[in-house]
């Protein structure tokens, strides 16, 4: 197949993708709308399990056909790379992380009550950056071509996909807080507030070491080779770091001051703020001033920094 | 008495500056105080876009200025915060320590009196002796990695001392990392230049076009290398939708680590810096550098050699430049114009198509006068200072342009010279940096992150076993606890029985 014909399957592909998640969305709000005056102890009917297992199975059909986008999209640059070139990549690259996470763990932690969310969000995110961040496939600009790329890359994607679960969490127990004690309905199908807390942690737990290797090893790593300094306080490593500290309060403050829930809730926030101010805020507010811009190449004034941005 | 005073008053701000709470006030701040280093610019970062800032904001920049808005991260109140919080770390990481050794060394604690009143207990009854039951208890909970004593009756254990550990070891790694940060910044230096095709570099101040040295850097910290590009590649893709693209930047160098050393060849690519001991090249820019010969009124060389033009616009490397020729005779002349790599011309507008010089032109105003360059201050090679210089014009009042291909000759009006571009030549810049305590510093987030790992996913628990004699039989009771705060022990605690039980040879037979 040429370059051409693989880029043509990306982008067909997505549109499938997009009209398969639409469909699951759909099948889960149909699941749920059954069951907003349904008790929690009561028993399901037939014809609400069909339209959850449906869902699921949509949203299964939907991700495989997402990763051959994303095959699809490395394929179609020559030379052929990972699909992590720029900011529409990272986004596809992303929601199919998000996706694939919810698929694994949702029979081992019960998380059937976070389907309409995930799928929902995916295809918010998705439709978003096919309307506005589509790119052409392009070869990896020079800065970028480094076995980095996979390491950073692979590890602030894994990172940014668990603490946005982690904040989705968070909004579900300031949500659920509100009306505890509401026996009907999706909030009384989500966990109680306890484990809400707890499995919130727990993400953030995995999630905070990785974005520790992603943003303060491997990102410094490559910069040393790329840029020639392992931390120069651009705009994204500020953020990066300011992601970092929040998060690093958010783990500090449940293990020694003994908070949770509300206020846990709450950090953990403003931390998911950070990070998606970071990566969507600092390309568009920041285009020029930082190297990790997505937009068009800088133009060099005085010869003072790298002319070799990442694209 | 006012010595009592003072040392309460020491005592008192010691313990408000490492409590807890005072640690995450401060990591917040921390955060907060970083964000004016990405919003406004940087001196250390874009001095370029710093200035311009300055001069669009006229009435905010001197405040700025005093508050050190253009350097946060080497400002005052910056440093302020991190020192606290590093000086809070140590006061924090002390205490703990002395805890954790004697925690270390003590014995599990002893068995409460009623462990079936613990969240997580199980019992069981047997026909199996006491004391066969507690001696296997201490066979399975040892196997289980736990630390176990018998008393009384009964078996205490706990395992997960190491959370601690790793605790202390990610605030140890903290203050690690800040020093290895903090080497760099004091003793490194980073500086760039610019050297054509052919020329050549060796280390010293004096042969940058910027240099920022660590404020406690020493000029004999420098390695004595030197290099000469001895030839630039670069490959233009020619289409796709990134046409016109650079792609695979080489700088061929000879380079000497030391004045007598033996010369080596490295080819220097982005990503790929070369090294020479502390010191490390990097390939960070290129362009073109056209050579142009000047001669003044009196029809002698004034000015020959290769000019470095800067590249406005990295898509088609159309490049600014300036001339200067200050041996000009009667009166100094100065070139400021732009280079088109491939010239075209559209619509009547010089373009450049591409990046390439395929086809180059040099497109320049001319000035004659005072160039300003004997007043000994320094200027910019890049700038030209036009206030005492006029420009030249044709006879007729037109305007007059320096439009040359290479290889052609221009003359200058009023008889006041003539300018060659005699040929092409790329230039690359080369950003050197000596970085010392990089690895301290790599070393220190590797260990910060391993503390962290051990500091999050190792469980401290504890398990009792109590066995006594009752109705003939004997009761086992068996109770755990999680010591981390979100940790559940319910598994494990079914595992230990379960296996216990398993273990138990006349209930197997019964």
């Amino acid at each position: 197949m040429s370059n051409t014909q693989w880029e043509n399957l990306s982008v067909q592909a997505l549109a499938v993708v997009a009209v398969v998640y639409f469909l699951a969305l759909l099948a889960h709000l149909v699941e749920w709308a059954a069951l907003r005056k349904l008790p929690t102890d009561a028993p399901l009917d037939q014809r609400t399990r069909t339209f959850g297992r449906f869902g699921f199975l949509l949203t299964v059909i939907g991700a495989a056909v997402q990763l051959v986008a994303l095959v699809g999209r490395g394929m179609a640059a020559d030379p052929n790379r990972v699909p992590w070139g720029n900011m529409y990549e990272f986004v596809i690259t992303g929601t199919f992380v998000l996706v694939l996470a919810y698929l694994v763990l949702r029979g081992r932690f019960s998380l059937e009550w976070l389907a309409p969310i995930v799928v929902g969000f995916a295809l918010t995110v998705l439709m978003v950056a096919e309307l506005t961040l589509y790119e052409e496939v392009v070869p990896l600009t020079e800065a970028l071509s480094s076995p980095w790329l996979v390491i950073h890359v692979v590890a602030a994607v894994i990172a940014t996909g668990a603490f946005t679960l982690g904040g989705i969490l968070s909004v579900l127990y300031l949500v659920k807080e509100r009306k505890p004690d509401t026996t009907t309905g999706f909030l009384a199908r989500v966990p109680e507030l306890d484990a809400l807390d707890r499995i919130s942690y727990r993400i953030h737990a995995f999630a905070f070491p990785v974005w520790t290797f992603a943003v303060l090893i491997a990102g410094p790593i490559w910069a040393h080779y790329a840029w020639s300094r392992y931390w120069g306080w651009d705009a994204k490593e500020v953020w990066a770091f300011i992601t970092w500290v929040v998060y690093a309060a958010y783990l500090h403050a449940r293990a020694t001051a003994g908070w949770k829930g509300r206020n846990a809730a709450i950090v953990a926030l403003v931390g998911v703020g950070t990070l998606w101010f970071n990566f969507i805020g600092i390309n568009y507010f920041f285009g020029g001033s930082s190297q990790h811009s997505y937009a068009a190449p800088s133009v060099v004034q005085e010869p003072v920094r790298s002319s070799y941005d990442l694209i | 008495m006012g010595d009592l005073n003072l040392r309460e008053l020491l005592r008192w701000s010691w313990r408000q500056l490492t409590s807890m709470r005072t640690a995450l006030i401060l990591l917040l701040l921390l955060a907060l105080a970083s964000i004016p280093g990405s919003v406004i610019p940087q001196d250390n970062i874009d001095a370029f876009k710093a200035s311009q800032w300055r001069e669009d904001h006229p009435d905010l920049a001197p405040i700025y200025e005093k508050l050190g808005l253009f350097s946060v991260f080497d400002s005052v109140w910056f440093a302020a915060i991190y020192l606290l919080l590093a000086l809070s770390l140590v006061g924090c990481i002390l205490p703990r320590t002395r805890v954790y050794w004697r925690g270390l060394r003590a014995a599990p604690p002893k068995a409460p009196r009623n462990l079936t009143r613990l969240p997580d207990s199980a019992t069981y009854r047997t026909s199996e002796p006491v004391d066969d039951v507690l001696a296997r208890a201490q066979v399975l909970l040892r196997k289980r990695r736990f630390r176990v004593l018998a008393a009384e009756g009964a078996v205490s254990s706990e395992r997960g001392y190491l959370r601690e550990a790793g605790n202390l070891l990610f605030h140890i790694s903290v203050l690690i990392v800040l020093a290895g940060f903090g080497i760099g910044s004091l003793f490194g230096y980073q500086g760039g230049v610019i050297v054509w095709k052919d020329g050549g570099f060796s280390n010293n101040l004096t042969q940058y076009d910027d240099f920022v040295p660590g404020s406690l850097m020493q000029a004999e910290d420098m390695e004595p290398f030197s290099f000469e590009v001895t030839d630039f590649d670069v490959n233009w893709l020619m289409s796709g939708p990134r046409k016109g693209m650079a792609q695979k930047f080489v700088a061929h160098l000879d380079y000497r680590e030391t004045p007598d050393g033996e010369e080596k060849e490295y080819d220097l690519k982005v990503n790929h810096p070369l090294s020479i001991g502390g010191t490390d090249l990097f390939l960070i820019g290129h362009g073109y550098a056209p050579s142009i010969t000047v001669r003044d009124g009196n029809g002698d060389v004034a000015w020959s050699g290769p000019v470095i033009f800067l590249p406005e616009d990295q898509a088609t490397f159309t490049s600014f430049g300036v001339v200067k020729a200050p041996d000009a005779r009667p009166r100094q002349i100065g070139l400021e114009g732009l280079l088109y790599p491939t010239y075209a011309n559209v619509d009547g507008n010089p373009v450049s198509l591409f990046g390439d010089d395929r086809n180059p032109r040099i497109s320049m105003l001319a000035y004659v006068g005072n160039l300003g360059m004997d007043s000994g201050d320094s200027q910019s090679v890049y700038v030209l200072d036009k206030s005492r210089m006029t420009e030249l014009k044709k006879n007729d009042g037109s305007m007059f342009r320096v439009d040359l291909f290479p290889g052609q000759t221009k003359k200058l009006p009023d008889g006041a010279g003539s300018v060659t571009f005699e040929g092409m030549r790329p230039w690359v810049r080369i950003q050197i940096s000596k970085t010392p305590g990089k690895g301290v510093a790599l070393g220190g987030v590797i260990l910060a992150l391993v503390g962290l790992l051990g500091s999050l996913f190792i469980r401290p628990r504890r398990v009792w076993v109590r066995a006594r004699r009752e109705d003939e039989e004997t009761v086992v009771e068996i109770a755990a606890l999680d010591r981390s705060g979100g940790g559940e022990v319910g598994t494990e605690l079914a595992e230990i029985v379960a296996s216990l039980r398993a273990g138990d040879v006349r209930e197997e037979k019964s």
